[in-house]
């Protein structure tokens, strides 16, 4: 049986991988994607926590997050569609028309 | 071994009923082959070239609201597992979390997202500009 | 389990079943046909209304994860009021800038339903999806002019550092669970209040995520960065519901984590929401000033009046706690006026929210000019409003809870807000009118939640003592 710090541990550096994806990556898609690596990241500790515990309730919450994100990544896409209607470009540098 | 007779049954006749159906197929059904019924994917499109080409968007806006209410699916499989101990209570809020869900089904449906192609389309304003 | 009864969820299933109906009529709505949409949405918040104040003092539990006790109402009756105002003003709007009614009520109230969800939340989990909720439902408000590039581009923005905040706010959710082995507060209040003295590392990283989380919800510095282009890119009245609704209702689920389950480590947290809170005002402030464009200048006003409601958590004495509530409602009422009348007097072709469009209003609308004065004012902390009265109790909390640093920090800003929203009303007043920019015409029922919103500044300016005696009793009812 795989200890669940081994868990806690892979899920961290996902955090983090996704965490570092949304400030290096230059392409708008990628940074959802990095925002999905973090919630999955999420999910992880949640299976592990819950098995530790030898109840469901860490994986019914994925089931709810699982839920929540792929709503959020619907309408994340649809407002770079949008974006990119107006602006023809997925890079976030060139969306400056408002100070960031 | 009695119970593993009900498997053979059932192996027998899952094997046979597609059998049957395929052999019936080849006998009856016109054969009228063309390269784009032969092809692996028969779904309207060129299934080879280059992939960089533009799709509609209504590829992305269809795609979207599959991947909605595909992934609320995901809470039938845990409703079913735990049917019984839910009991009645459980049934009704499942049925009241697909009532919401409809809602916004409907919606997709008469804004049009679901009208495929421009036949409908054109169908659809010329109904609109009769009425 | 489930043998609780749905009493508490009442509120958010009225707004919810309002914002189906809206969808459904949006859905079968013939093309050109006009529907008032609006106004069944007002039923469903007055509705939710009723059945918030038959709730009260009742604390009831439904599911075991929402409770309706004093605190949660209270909020809910505050975000019931910002969503009633809300509908109020974009009337005009929505016509004017030719919005899509349907969904943009719908989404409206949607907004409204997650934030009573986040009020009333008494599970992690439930607090995660109601915010959810309700972002998911601002983030597209904020682009629903989708022929606006800026408007688009404003809710990519938040819609990006949003997202990414609530994966934050998750993680600490995990780790809470992982500790206490549930997401129910009062389940987790019991392990922390057990743990209080084992100095666990893990629960500082919770505590930790779960802030981080927060802090982007109210725009406290240093996560406050999308706020000013959320705020500036989308419509005026949109503005003035996320920046009141959103920010009262992560307020209220912050108070309820922060006071109650994390009130053992409030010795590890409180140095931590103190620098919060200063920085909040002090940034928001000094920013402000700087700013030409009205409504990024409210946007920085805002993020400072988030510090000034972190100087009541960080206080959380009786009187502080008071003060919290009594605060979100003045701030809630004042502010949503002020984007109000930024709202009125666009047109659609130009936003007209530079400062230089304000130039001499008093000489074409005096009573939008006016109405907007005691906005400011108030916004000001100046007497007789109720931003005055709000900043008052906040400080004096504040020093009876020996944290003279935070009072001198809010006074300070508060006296250099001042010159900002002076400007304003100065440019109004002394300036002539450059060129014939004529206003729209305001419709009746903005106008009318404009004026009632201006009474209820100078009612709660002048008689604060039974909103205050109310928001005292509520708060007692859970900390």
């Amino acid at each position: 049986m795989i200890p669940l710090g081994h868990y806690l541990i892979v899920s961290a550096m996902l955090f983090a991988i996704g965490t570092a994806g949304v400030f290096l990556r230059r392409n708008l898609i990628t940074i959802l994607l990095s925002i999905e690596i973090m919630l999955n990241a999420v999910n992880l500790s949640f299976v592990a926590f819950g098995r530790q515990f030898g109840s469901v309730d860490g994986q019914i919450i994925v089931f709810f997050v699982m839920t929540v994100a792929a709503a959020e990544a619907a309408v994340g896409l649809a407002i770079v569609i949008a974006l990119f209607r107006h602006r023809e470009s997925l890079n976030p540098d060139a969306f400056t028309s408002l100070k960031w | 071994m009695d119970g593993w007779l009900g498997v053979i049954i059932m192996i027998a006749l899952g094997v046979g009923f597609a059998a049957v159906m395929i052999g019936l197929s080849l006998l009856l059904g016109p054969h009228n082959p063309t390269p784009e019924k032969l092809a692996p994917y028969e779904c309207g499109m060129p299934a080879v070239g280059s992939a960089r080409e533009r799709h509609s968007v209504k590829f992305y806006l269809v795609a979207m609201i599959f991947l909605l209410f595909d992934i609320e699916v995901a809470f039938l499989y845990p409703w079913a597992v735990a049917l019984r101990d839910l009991g009645w209570a459980g049934f009704v809020q499942l049925v009241t979390f697909f009532l919401i869900l409809s809602v916004g089904y409907v919606y997709v449906w008469r804004k049009g997202v679901l009208d495929w192609g421009p036949a409908a389309r054109a169908g659809r304003h010329a109904a609109r500009r009769a009425a | 389990m489930f043998s609780s009864g749905i009493d508490a969820v009442v509120p958010m299933l009225c707004v919810t079943l309002a914002a189906l109906a809206v969808m459904g009529a949006e859905a079968f709505r013939a093309r050109g046909e006009q529907l008032p949409l609006g106004g069944l949405g007002v039923v469903g918040l007055v509705g939710a209304a009723i059945s918030a104040v038959l709730l009260w003092n009742r604390n009831a539990v439904s599911f075991g994860v929402v409770v309706a006790d004093n605190f949660g109402l209270f909020v809910t009756l505050v975000l019931l009021l910002v969503a009633l105002l809300t509908i109020m003003f974009s009337s005009t709007v929505v016509r004017r800038d030719g919005l899509p009614a349907g969904e943009y009520y719908a989404l409206v109230l949607f907004a409204t339903a997650g934030m009573i969800m986040m009020a009333t939340a008494n599970d992690l989990l439930v607090v995660f999806i109601a915010l959810e909720i309700l972002s998911i439902a601002v983030y597209v408000l904020t682009g629903i002019r989708r022929d606006d590039s800026r408007a688009i581009e404003a809710a990519f923005k938040y819609f990006l550092l949003g997202a990414f905040s609530s994966a934050f706010f998750l993680y600490g959710i995990a780790f809470t669970y992982g500790l206490a082995g549930s997401t129910r507060l009062d389940r987790v209040g019991t392990y922390m209040a057990a743990q209080s003295m084992s100095g666990n590392p893990l629960i500082l990283v919770a505590l930790g995520l779960l802030l981080v989380g927060f802090a982007f919800k109210i725009s406290a510095v240093p996560f406050h960065m999308w706020t000013p282009d959320a705020y500036e890119g989308a419509p005026a009245v949109v503005t003035g519901f996320m920046s009141t609704g959103v920010k009262a209702a992560a307020f209220a689920a912050f108070a309820r984590v922060f006071l109650s389950v994390f009130e053992p480590f409030s010795g590890e947290w409180a140095p931590l929401v103190w620098l919060l809170a200063a920085a909040t005002m002090i940034l928001g402030t000094v920013v402000g000033v700087a700013q030409s464009n009205l409504k990024r200048m409210l946007a920085y006003s805002s993020i400072a009046h988030g510090g000034y409601l972190l100087v009541g958590l960080v206080a959380a004495n009786q009187v502080g706690k008071a003060a919290i509530l009594f605060y979100l409602l003045a701030y809630a009422v004042t502010n949503l006026a002020a984007f109000g009348v930024i709202a009125l007097l666009g047109t659609r072709e130009a936003a007209n929210d530079e400062l230089r469009d304000y130039a001499g209003l008093w000489h074409t609308r005096p009573a939008l000019a006016a109405l907007m004065t005691v906005c400011l004012l108030s916004l000001g902390g100046l007497p007789p409003t109720a931003g005055f009265i709000g900043k008052w109790y906040i400080f004096s909390a504040a020093v009876s809870a020996g944290y003279y640093g935070l009072a001198v920090i809010g006074v300070l800003t508060s006296v250099v807000s001042v010159f900002f929203y002076l400007r304003v009303v100065v440019m109004m007043y002394m300036t002539d009118r450059p060129a014939a920019i004529a206003p729209p015409p305001v419709s009746a029922v903005a106008m009318a939640a404009l004026v009632a919103s201006i009474a209820a500044i100078i009612a709660l300016g002048i008689l604060p003592t039974p909103v205050l005696d109310f928001a005292a009793q509520s708060i007692a009812t859970i900390f």
